[in-house]
C-alpha cells in the first residue's frame, strides 16, 4: 500500500545528508568532545561546527546555542532555570494558554516551590495579544514565555510584538519555537526574545537533538548539574552525532527553506479551502494568515478523532489529533478549548501536516479515502443522530 | 498496534450499528468531555433482547465494545443480559490498553441503561431522566496536574496531588479550586464584582 505521510507535527523524515553527517560519530569517530586527544578533537570539531549552523539558523552567536536531547527538555531549561535565575527580583510567570505541556507542567512544577503564574488566553484563531500580555505583567513577574508557532492549529504568535512588551517592562522573554524554527525564517535579533527552543525532528534531524538559545549575559541556572560541557550550564557527554545531523538539518533548512515553503503552501492551502467543500461540518481551526506553511488542522463535527487516525491509517494515510481518546490521559487537546471549541467539536481534531515532498496526488489519495470515513463514522454517531433529529423538527 | 486484532475487527466492522425507532427501552451513557457517548436501543420479546442496536460516538475502543456488548446480549434473557459485566467485555475483545479501560464500563452500562429504561415502563413508572445520563458531566476525567484517572464517585479532588477542583464555567474543565483563571483556557473562573 502506498504510504502518504501527513504528520510533520509529530516527526519529520531524516535527511539522507543529515544522517550521513552523522554517521562518523556513531561508527569509528566515537571520542568524546571533552577529550585532548585527537579522537576527542575531532568529536568537538563537529559540535562546534553544528553549534555555528544552528546559531546562523536563528540569527544567533554559537555561544549562545545550549544542545538538549529534545524540545521538552529546551522548554524545561528555559522555564525552570531562567525563573529560578532571576527570583530574587520577583516569582511570578506570565504564559499562553495554549503553550505545549513541557511548558504548562514546567510551569506547574516551579508552582509546587512557590512561582506563581498567570496563562493569557487566545482568541478563536489562537492568537495571544500582545495587549493581554502587558495587563498580565505584575511586578513580580520575572518571566514571559509564548510559543513562536502552535503545532495544533498551526498559528504563528505575533512574537516580536510580545518581546518589546516584555522589553519594555524589563521582563525576560522565551519563545518555544519548536513548530516553528526550520520552518519558518527566525532571527531571534529581529524578534527581540531572550530565549528560543528549537529541535531537530521538526526540520528533518535527528530525534533527540534540539537546543536552547539564551542570549548572551542573560542568567540561566542548569536543568542537569554535571561537568563544564555547554558552558557548565547543561551536563552530559554531548550526543555528538544527534548535534551533527541537528547542525546540517540547520543549514539545509537555512538553505531551503524558501523553496520549500513556496511548494507546501499552496498544497496546505488547497486543503484548507476544499476539505471542508467536500466534508460538511467542517471547521479550520486556526487563521489563514499567519500559519505555518506546512499546516492544516480542521475539527470534524460529530465524530471523534482516534476513529478516523485509525481508519486513515487503514488506507496508508498518516494524520494526527488532538482528541481525548488519543491522549493518553484523555483529556481533550487544552489548545481547543482555549480557543473557544466545545468539547465535542475539539475531540473531532484532526491535523494534516505536510512534508518535504507532499505531492497534489497525496492530497488526492487524501481526498478520496477521507469523506467516506467520515460518513462511516458519522453513520454510528448518537450526535450525528440528534443533529439529523433536531434539524428535522 | 495497542488495539488486538478482536478489537480492531469490530471497530472496524462493528455489528448491530443503528437506531431502533420503536424501541422498547433505550439507554445513554457518558458525554463529549471524556471523549465517548453510547446509546443503546433494545426490542424485548418473551424476556428475551431479540434486537439490540447502538450508536457510538468515541474511539477505537469504544466502537468496539459497543458492537461487542451488543453481539452478547442478542438473544439473552433481560437478567442473563444484566450480568454482563465489563470485565467479561474486555476479555472478550482479547483486552484492552489501560487507559482504554473506561470504555468497556460504558458499553455495558448503557445496555443496562437500556433494559433498566424498558423495566421501568414496563412498572409503568416514569422514566427518572429523559435526557442523557449526566454523570460527569462538564468535568474533565484526569487530573489536569498529574494526568491520574480521577475516581468515578469523587471527581472534585485528585488524591495523588492533594487538590480539590472546581468546574471552569467557560470550557467545562476541571482547574484548582480558588485560581483565578482556568488552567486548561486562561479565562477567569469567578466573575468580578
Amino acid at each position: 500500500m502506498k504510504r502518504t505521510y501527513l504528520d510533520h507535527i509529530a516527526a519529520t523524515p531524516l535527511r539522507a545528508e543529515a544522517f550521513e553527517a552523522m554517521r562518523p560519530f556513531l561508527t569509528g569517530s566515537f571520542g568524546n568532545p571533552q577529550s585532548l586527544h585527537s579522537a576527542g578533537q575531532e568529536a568537538l570539531a563537529a559540535v562546534d561546527a553544528a553549534r555555528e549552523e544552528v546559531a546562523a539558523l536563528i540569527g544567533a552567536s554559537a555561544g549562545e546555542i545550549y544542545f538538549t536531547a529534545s524540545g521538552s527538555e529546551a522548554n524545561n531549561f528555559a522555564i525552570k532555570g531562567l525563573a529560578t535565575g532571576q527570583q530574587a527580583r520577583g516569582r511570578h510567570i506570565v504564559v499562553s494558554a495554549i503553550e505545549h505541556n513541557s511548558v504548562l507542567n514546567a510551569v506547574k512544577a516551579l508552582e509546587r516551590s512557590g512561582f506563581s503564574s498567570t496563562l493569557v488566553p487566545v482568541d478563536r484563531e489562537g492568537r495571544v495579544d500582545p495587549a493581554e500580555v502587558a495587563k498580565a505583567l505584575t511586578k513580580e513577574t520575572v518571566l514571559v514565555s509564548v510559543m513562536t508557532a502552535n503545532s495544533e492549529v498551526g498559528t504563528i504568535e505575533p512574537v516580536a510584538e510580545i518581546a518589546a512588551v516584555c522589553r519594555s517592562r524589563n521582563v525576560l522573554f522565551h519563545t518555544d519555537a519548536v513548530a516553528a524554527a526550520g520552518n519558518i525564517p527566525l532571527d531571534v535579533k529581529a524578534l527581540g526574545v531572550d530565549a528560543l527552543s528549537l529541535a531537530g525532528d521538526q526540520f528533518y534531524g535527528p530525534k533527540g537533538s534540539a537546543a536552547l538559545y539564551v542570549r548572551k549575559s542573560v542568567r540561566i541556572l542548569p536543568l542537569i548539574d554535571g561537568g563544564i560541557q555547554e558552558g557548565g550550564r547543561r551536563g552530559g557527554t554531548e550526543n555528538v552525532a544527534g548535534i551533527a545531523g541537528l547542525g546540517k538539518a540547520a543549514a539545509l533548512a537555512r538553505a531551503e527553506m524558501a523553496a520549500r515553503t513556496a511548494a507546501l503552501v499552496p498544497l496546505r492551502d488547497r486543503l484548507l479551502d476544499e476539505l471542508p467543500r467536500r466534508i460538511g461540518h467542517v471547521i479550520v481551526t486556526g487563521p489563514r494568515a499567519n500559519r505555518l506553511p506546512h499546516h492544516a488542522s480542521f475539527c470534524v463535527e460529530f465524530v471523534e478523532g482516534e476513529g478516523m487516525l485509525l481508519f486513515l491509517d487503514m488506507k496508508g494515510i498518516a494524520a494526527s489529533s488532538g482528541s481525548a481518546c488519543t491522549s493518553k490521559a484523555l483529556k481533550a487537546s487544552h489548545v481547543l478549548l482555549a480557543m473557544g471549541l466545545d468539547h465535542a467539536a475539539a475531540q473531532g481534531s484532526l491535523v494534516f501536516s505536510l512534508i518535504d515532498g507532499t505531492s497534489n496526488g497525496d492530497i488526492d489519495t487524501l481526498f478520496e479515502a477521507f469523506p467516506p470515513i467520515v460518513e462511516r463514522l458519522r453513520a454510528m454517531s448518537p450526535l450525528y443522530t440528534q443533529y439529523l433529529k433536531e434539524r428535522g423538527s | 498496534m495497542m488495539y488486538s486484532d478482536k478489537v480492531m475487527d469490530h471497530f472496524a466492522n462493528p455489528r448491530n450499528v443503528g437506531v431502533i425507532a420503536d424501541a422498547d427501552g433505550v439507554g445513554q451513557v457518558g458525554n463529549p468531555v471524556c471523549g465517548d457517548m453510547m446509546t443503546f436501543y433494545i426490542k424485548v420479546q418473551d424476556g428475551r433482547l431479540q434486537d439490540v442496536k447502538f450508536q457510538t460516538f468515541g474511539c477505537g475502543a469504544a466502537i468496539a465494545v459497543s458492537s461487542m456488548v451488543s453481539e452478547m446480549a442478542k438473544g439473552k434473557t433481560l437478567d442473563e443480559a444484566m450480568a454482563i459485566t465489563n470485565d467479561l467485555v474486555a476479555d472478550e475483545l482479547g483486552g484492552l490498553p489501560k487507559n482504554k479501560m473506561h470504555c468497556s464500563n460504558l458499553g455495558a452500562d448503557a445496555l443496562h441503561e437500556a433494559i433498566k429504561d424498558y423495566r421501568n415502563k414496563q412498572a409503568g413508572r416514569a422514566k427518572p431522566d429523559a435526557g442523557p445520563a449526566e454523570h460527569h458531566e462538564g468535568e474533565g476525567c484526569a487530573c489536569p496536574y498529574c494526568d491520574t484517572a480521577l475516581e468515578e464517585e469523587n471527581k472534585k479532588v485528585c488524591r495523588a496531588c492533594q487538590i480539590e477542583f472546581e468546574e471552569c464555567p467557560s470550557c467545562g474543565g476541571i482547574t484548582k479550586k480558588g485560581d483565578a483563571t482556568c488552567i486548561h483556557c486562561g479565562r477567569p473562573l469567578h466573575a468580578k464584582s
